[in-house]
């Protein structure tokens, strides 16, 4: 299924883009995605830390994916 | 009572203030955070906030609830800027009151730590000679 990952701060920098369009297979869990992406995008493994929100909230690492989640990567975060 | 606001305009901390007010407060206490003009001995030309305004906001008001629940609070107001921000500006402001003073501390430290560690924001230092996305690499 395709899924699209918002991107914000240094992820959108190495990916290109705000917005990534992402073929993932059904049931894929959030580690899972990570790893591909990771692999696809290395400089992503550079970073202090990536987390992935699911519909506004932190993840869980087994969390399964649905086609209609709003995901989102996040870089480490620095307000303040 | 929460307060929330997440925007690029300049922030007043006296409205902010005021949004804490309450008959019942014999405390208020606010945490300022603005913008320093050096880190590691690098000048600041200036710093560029972005946020993921949905979660952001939820974030934060977790965090003011969190906060409610640990300290007999009154009200809390949070405003945090986004937007390109120059040296001195406000960048956020955490305002907690409170029946007695030592709680409006520690809520109001609580707040602020919080917000750093989880609300997904982030800043870009510009330099005269180049620019770093803030804790994004070790």
């Amino acid at each position: 299924m395709k899924i699209d990952i918002l991107l914000f701060g240094i992820t959108r920098d190495i990916i290109g883009s705000s917005k990534l369009n992402y073929e993932i297979p059904e049931n894929t869990e959030v580690q899972t995605l990570l790893e591909n992406l990771k692999s696809t995008y290395p400089k992503l493994q550079d970073l202090t830390s990536v987390l992935v929100a699911v519909n506004n909230e932190y993840s869980r690492e087994n969390q399964v994916l649905k086609a209609k989640d709003e995901i989102a990567l996040i870089p480490p975060v620095s307000g303040g | 009572m929460i307060k929330l606001k997440l925007n690029k305009l300049p922030i007043n901390v006296n409205e902010v203030l005021a949004s804490v007010s309450s008959t019942e407060a014999g405390a208020i206490d606010i945490f300022v955070g603005s913008v320093r003009s050096k880190t590691a001995n690098k000048q600041v030309v200036r710093l560029e906030y972005e946020a993921y305004d949905a979660m952001a906001m939820r974030e934060m008001e977790k965090i003011a609830e969190e906060a409610m629940e640990k300290w007999p609070v009154h009200k809390i107001a949070i405003h945090h800027r986004k937007g390109i921000l120059e040296v001195s500006d406000i960048a956020v402001v955490v305002a907690v009151s409170t029946s007695h003073r030592q709680e409006s501390f520690e809520a109001c430290k609580f707040i602020i730590d919080s917000l750093k560690q989880r609300v997904p924001i982030w800043k870009k230092e510009v330099f005269n000679d180049g620019e770093e996305w803030v804790s994004a690499h070790a």
